[in-house]
């Protein structure tokens, strides 16, 4: 497959998740809207990672380049599954004080 | 046309339809199996791009924890009903708008990128996606992120508590 092909899926996903952070108003889908972006960018690492796999064992079958894109997913969703944890816990205290997930009753710091 | 062909742009067409569904849907009990239904696809073009360890870790990680997280804060909240009170056409508009000029500007510079115009993609074959070279590479060159990410991971638990509980 080319390249472009993955990189305009990818590019795709994550203009549509920029596009549900800009309209939505609910706290929640703008965090799933987030959670699209991010899993845009992995699979854009993934498939960079096997287009380098790809130029690279042409010339030796036996090479083992591309690993380090992986593994750089694997982070990503380290550190995202961590990220949700805290960030819907911030939005339930939030729901918990205003009664709400209307990002609109959040232009107040105080009160 | 062969068969990874036509997996590729099944799963595209699926994925991204799924993506659109997650923002147009009002219920976002509805957006979230939305949203799980977009991470199998991915996972299905890991699949597709023998990152057989990626594949997994995102159906368990993804599409099972976080997912069951975003379930159960939803209904806990009780949010399981059609919110969001105002219509705002214009804040949509200008959203699209600017969503739009973005996906414009992206898909061009990638067109015009000549070190990409002939570099394809090894699918189906290809064992670097296997559990055994990442695990070697991981616990080898990569040891210290990994230990560090189980720092993360315990302070992210701590903070989860410490907000989460009643005070």
């Amino acid at each position: 497959m080319p390249i472009q092909y993955y990189i305009a899926l990818s590019v795709m996903l994550f203009c549509i998740g920029v596009v549900g952070v800009l309209t939505r108003r609910n706290a929640i889908i703008i965090f799933m809207c987030i959670e699209l972006m991010l899993n845009a960018a992995n699979l854009l690492l993934v498939a960079f990672s096997k287009m380098h796999y790809a130029t690279t064992s042409a010339a030796n079958a036996a090479t083992s380049v591309g690993t380090d894109g992986q593994l750089f997913v694997f982070f990503i969703m380290v550190v995202a599954a961590a990220e949700v944890s805290v960030g819907l816990a911030i939005i339930v205290m939030m729901y918990r004080n205003i009664h709400s997930v209307d990002i609109n009753f959040l232009n107040r710091l105080k009160n | 046309m062969g068969t990874t062909q036509i997996l590729f742009w099944l799963l595209s067409a699926l994925s991204l339809f799924s993506a659109m569904m997650v923002l147009v849907s009002k219920n976002p009990v509805h957006s979230v199996l939305w949203l799980i239904l977009v991470f199998f696809t991915i996972s299905g073009h890991y699949i597709l791009l023998n990152a057989q360890f990626l594949f997994i870790v995102n159906l368990i990680v993804y599409a099972g924890a976080i997912m069951v997280l975003f379930l159960f804060v939803i209904m806990l909240m009780n949010l399981n009903k059609e919110t969001e009170p105002q219509k705002n056409i214009w804040l949509k508009l200008a959203g699209a708008i600017s969503g739009g000029t973005l996906l414009l500007l992206l898909i061009s510079v990638v067109r015009s990128a000549t070190e990409l115009q002939s570099k394809t993609v090894t699918t189906v074959t290809g064992d670097i996606g296997l559990i055994n070279n990442l695990g070697k590479v991981l616990f080898s060159q990569y040891v210290v992120p990994f230990e560090i990410s189980s720092v993360l991971f315990l302070s992210a638990m701590v903070g989860a508590v410490a907000i989460g509980k009643k005070n």
